[in-house]
């Protein structure tokens, strides 16, 4: 039954967040700044994790693949696949589940907490648009941080493959160019654009509905990150059987 | 004014406000006073929109706020002042942009226009020269001020203070209870606020509410509660060594 009313509480929080609009030039400055703070920040982070992943996909597809008549492109296939299929839309934002999404519901969570979402309210703001809405709108960037990992974690995976003696650059290349589906692209980067809703709000609804002290803010963050990242694999899974199946 | 009939509010089945009616007055302060736990501050929740009664109604200069439209509610928010207890300042602005937060929401003023406008309210309360400093950088006093800057930055017509004294020093607080005071009779808005610390009462409480168990059990002003023979309100008054000692002093004077 609470679960029943959560999900309703979730729904109705979501219509409220695309009402009651603030005013443009404010709603301009807060989305600038969620990117800045949501998607910006994780730059190197991403970027660190996308390229040494890649690296690690390389070495292990290298490693297990010991036939002598299994070609040896296929590193570089699998690498491929592996990264743009799930490991940079999925991983990665399971990652961001617990980096933006704790940072997502501890902020509102504490502005909940020290009475600035009422202090909002009494001002006739309308606190869920003020809140939550820039940083939906911020996370429509968030695939750009994907395709930065994609593009990180396959060079990682060249420079492991290639510098580690596994496999040659032309190798390499030629395995990258193999049965490319461009679809791929487009299922991996959907995927991502629901991700990125459930990473904005998910958290969102944590932060604005929790109840008691600080204690309980580092309850929510935590149980913000078990939740999104469940929805995250569930999405995933619903996903890739209507696109891919 | 603000005029409350038969207000009642219930969590669950647990009843907070029990048909509560009384008035506030313009240009008055008014005080809502009590033990922890009486409902002071669903009360106010309840005036200022944060929570809906279950019954009875709130009017704002006889116009009441269920029959008021979504327009006329927003119009009505936009001439509310609040102090939260713990000053609710945005802590990742800095006290300029706390205080012209809601000039930016609800006026076209030009930039400078606004910052002429923070750096009056803020000389207004004593408070000159920490434009640039965060919430953190200041004291709690500081703190209690920039929020009431805030709240009588847009010149409202009714300003709530729920508990502006608590965690002060004697000394701070009474400057907070100056201030409200002062803001009130030059502004005349009606200000309304809750409390439980009995130098509030003997410092500013023109019109005093006390409520017990979600009732209101006497109202009266700053002179009439200290000759109450109400058993709950004496109750309250004297509950302190000093305000027993100060009436037995009177006691033997008389």
């Amino acid at each position: 039954m609470k679960y029943l009313e959560d999900i309703g509480s979730y729904f109705l929080m979501l219509r409220r967040t695309f009402s009651g609009f603030t005013k443009g030039d404010v709603l301009r400055e807060l989305i600038f700044k969620e990117i800045d703070d949501l998607v910006m920040s994780s730059l190197g982070i991403v970027s660190f994790i996308g390229f040494f992943v890649g690296g690690v996909i390389t070495l292990q597809t290298a490693l297990n693949l010991t036939d002598p008549i299994i070609p040896k492109e296929l590193v570089a296939f699998a690498t491929r696949q592996s990264i743009i299929l799930e490991f940079a839309p999925t991983f990665i934002s399971i990652i961001m589940a617990g980096k933006v999404g704790s940072f997502i519901t501890s902020s509102i969570g504490s502005m909940r907490v020290t009475e600035q979402i009422d202090a909002l309210e009494v001002m006739g703001i309308n606190s869920l648009n003020y809140l939550v809405f820039p940083k939906v709108i911020a996370l429509l960037t968030y695939p750009f941080l994907i395709a930065i990992a994609m593009f990180l974690g396959i060079f990682g995976g060249l420079i492991a493959g290639v510098y580690g003696g596994f496999v040659s650059l032309d190798e390499f290349i030629r395995g990258l160019q193999e049965d490319f589906i461009p679809f791929h692209l487009v299922y991996a980067f959907v995927k991502t654009y629901v991700f990125a809703f459930i990473l904005a709000t998910v958290p969102a609804w944590h932060g604005y509905y929790m109840k008691g002290g600080a204690l309980e803010v580092g309850k929510a963050s935590t149980k913000s990150f078990v939740w999104t990242s469940v929805l995250i694999i569930f999405a995933n899974y619903i996903i890739t059987q209507l696109l891919l199946s | 004014m603000i005029a409350i009939d038969n207000l009642k509010m219930q969590f669950g089945s647990e009843e907070i406000l029990k048909g509560i009616s009384t008035v506030f007055e313009q240009g008055k302060t008014n005080l809502i006073i009590g033990q922890s736990g009486s409902g002071k501050s669903v009360m106010l929740k309840c005036l200022i929109g944060l929570l809906k009664p279950v019954a009875g109604s709130i009017s704002y200069h006889n116009k009441p706020t269920n029959e008021m439209n979504l327009v006329q509610q927003r119009i009505l928010r936009e001439e509310i002042g609040m102090l939260f207890q713990g000053g609710a300042l945005f802590d990742s602005m800095t006290i300029e942009e706390n205080i012209m937060f809601p000039l930016r929401m609800f006026s076209e003023q030009s930039r400078p226009k606004m910052i002429s406008r923070v750096n009056e309210v803020l000389n207004r309360v004593n408070l000159d020269g920490v434009n640039n400093k965060f919430p953190g950088e200041i004291s709690g006093g500081m703190q209690k001020r920039v929020s009431i800057a805030r709240a009588i930055v847009n010149n409202p017509k009714y300003l709530f203070c729920d508990e502006p004294n608590s965690g002060l020093d004697p000394k701070t607080a009474t400057v907070i209870d100056n201030l409200i005071q002062k803001i009130t009779h030059e502004n005349d808005i009606t200000t309304i606020v809750v409390t439980h610390d009995m130098n509030s009462v003997m410092e500013i409480g023109e019109r005093i509410n006390f409520l017990k168990n979600g009732i209101l059990v006497w109202k009266g002003t700053q002179e009439e509660i200290f000759k109450t023979n109400n058993q709950d309100v004496t109750d309250f008054v004297y509950s302190s060594n000093l305000f027993k000692k100060i009436r037995d002093v009177q006691n033997k004077n008389i």
